[in-house]
């Protein structure tokens, strides 16, 4: 059963990958035929489809197994990226830990206390307003003069992405407990705390795993956003800067990269789903 | 003198005071309840019935009157864990295997897993499924789930049941079925019930007085004694069972007619 879910998984997601590069290459394929105008008309379409624009599918791949030049050694593109990519995940586990923790915290204080709610929620929802390219630079500021390793300035930029997902939805599941069922726990004369721990947090489960999922996602981009944003040594980002100013000479170096990006966001999203099927066991999501 | 078990003093319950929508749900009520005694609160729809129990359970406070439980107020009878509660739903956590759902009450009393384990095998006894410990609330059928409800309420044998139209989702053979084993059980465990219901036969049957209640305000229409004895499947058939629900009818059509 469990081997089966597994397998239509990967099934899925190959079919959507060789769809991609259908798209791809389909796009690429007519805009050469018709010298990128929409079939029948004069109309210039909005991407070119030479190969500095849109290289080879095949192109691309290939490039994953190419070698590139990593200081003194040689490493295939794909293990190259990888190195890069341990980088980024420590950043971005680090800011979805964080994040987790605040944002539980919050959701917490906000179902205790409905003027903290009231107060808050606003607040909250506002934080996501600011463009991340604008604060990057500050809490690494403010970082460096506070003698914080950059790798932490990053975490928080990923955590202040993750902790928004985390809190709305937390303080939505904790709040799912109808009437009766904390009517029950009364009648017991639970305490607040306890309350919390034998029907909240439970009933909380369904909301808090796909809140845990966008977040994970989220802690990825943040530390990509974060190192490009302030320009450090190593990671992802760091790669995807490096690629894209050489994008004239070698365009298929910036999309293996993307698709570096786009692998650590997905394994993430896998790892947290399995976390969720450990934890919730048998009870299935009741909301999305 | 043996201590009263529910004393309820001149009640009266208003929702919403001062606004728009103020609602008058209870006013002058007075009952005493004995210990051991079976009592079912009935009346047409919207008269109090839930919110009289509530009270009762210190779930909401009356604004005016007190509630005496067991000489104490409602409010220590609460913290003294003196009532197990059952609802029109089942309301069991459905995170929880069965047997878990029957233990909460004893994990936040603090009993150990072993005394915890022992207590929800007779409880699933008593309720006639044994076999059901290890599984998930859904799995069970609407009957079952109010029984497993059932169980969890009477598990750290409670002083005082309160029980709000507890079969009201069940169908007739089921709920008849069920009716036999709360009698049973009240038996065995000589406790205390308080019980809303809608169902004049099953008031009837049930208990060993009916209180019958009239809205806007509610108040204590008139209380019918039952005389049936001990309660078998014989007694549905009892003239005496007729003529109790009569009486029951009787009055809920005096009350209806706004008398
Ligand atoms: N929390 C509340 N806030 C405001 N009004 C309430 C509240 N609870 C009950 N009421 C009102 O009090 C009155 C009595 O309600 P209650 O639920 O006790 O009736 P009931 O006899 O149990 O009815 P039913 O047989 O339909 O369950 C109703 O008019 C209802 O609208
Ligand atoms: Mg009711």
């Amino acid at each position: 059963m469990n081997g089966r879910r597994v397998l239509r998984m990967t099934l899925t997601t190959f079919l959507a990958m060789v769809l991609l590069v259908v798209l791809w290459e389909g796009y690429k394929w007519v805009g050469q035929q018709t010298g990128d105008r929409v079939p029948g008309t004069d109309i210039e379409l909005r991407v070119t489809t030479d190969d500095l624009t849109m290289p080879h599918a095949k192109d691309i791949l290939a490039e994953l197994v190419s070698d590139i030049r990593d200081g003194r050694n040689t490493l295939p593109m794909s293990v190259y990226l990888l190195k890069k990519a341990w980088f980024t995940l420590q950043e971005a586990a680090i800011g979805f830990f964080l994040g987790l923790t605040v944002g539980l915290a919050l959701a917490v204080l906000m179902l205790r206390w409905r003027v903290v709610e009231r107060g808050l929620l606003p607040w909250i929802n506002v934080s996501q307003t600011i463009p991340l390219i604008a604060l990057a630079p500050i809490i690494v500021t403010w970082g460096r003069i506070n003698d914080l390793p950059d790798l932490f300035s990053i975490s928080l930029i990923a955590a202040y992405l993750t902790f928004f997902p985390v809190a709305v939805s937390a303080l939505r599941g904790l709040q799912s407990p109808n009437v009766a069922d904390v009517e029950l726990m009364r009648s017991y004369a639970a305490s607040w705390g306890t309350t919390l721990f034998k029907l909240r947090l439970p009933a909380a489960r369904a909301y808090l795993f796909p809140a845990f999922k966008i977040a994970a996602t989220l802690s990825v981009v943040g530390a990509i956003v974060g190192e490009i944003s302030i320009g450090t040594k190593t990671g992802l980002g760091r790669a995807i800067l490096e690629f894209a100013q050489r994008y004239a000479v070698f365009p298929e170096r910036l999309y293996a990269s993307v698709i570096g990006a786009a692998a650590l966001g997905l394994s993430v999203f896998g790892l947290v789903s399995l976390v969720e099927r450990i934890f919730t066991g048998r009870t299935r999501e009741v909301v999305a | 003198m043996s201590e009263a078990a529910v004393v309820v003093t001149g009640v009266e319950k208003v929702f919403g005071r001062g606004s728009a929508g103020e609602v008058t749900a209870l006013s002058g009520v007075d009952l005493t309840i004995e210990p051991g005694e079976f009592v079912t609160l009935i009346g047409p729809s919207g008269c109090g019935k839930s919110t009289f129990l509530r009270l009762i359970g210190d779930l909401i406070e009356p604004t005016a009157g007190s509630v005496d439980v067991f000489g104490k107020s409602a409010h220590q009878a609460r913290l003294d864990q003196d009532y197990g509660m059952v609802f029109q739903h089942a309301g069991l956590f459905d995170w929880r295997k069965v047997a878990a759902n029957i233990e909460l009450p004893l994990e936040l009393k603090g009993w150990s897993k072993a005394e915890r384990t022992a207590r929800s095998r007779e409880m699933l006894d008593l309720v006639k499924l044994p076999d059901f410990g290890g599984h998930y609330p859904r799995q069970l059928s609407g009957g079952m789930q109010q029984r497993v409800s059932i169980a969890r309420a009477l598990s750290f044998e409670p002083r005082l049941l309160l029980m709000d139209e507890p079969f009201g989702a069940l169908d007739e053979m089921t709920r008849e079925h069920m009716q036999g084993e709360l009698l049973r059980i009240w038996r065995e465990t000589g406790t205390t019930v308080v019980f809303v219901t809608h169902s004049i036969s099953e008031s009837a049957f049930l208990s060993n007085r009916v209180v019958v209640l009239s809205p806007r305000p509610g108040r204590i229409h008139s209380i019918v004694e039952v005389d049936l004895g001990e309660r078998t499947e014989d007694t549905r058939e009892d003239p005496e069972f007729f003529r109790t629900s009569t009486e029951i009818r009787e009055a809920l059509r005096a009350v209806e007619d706004g008398s």
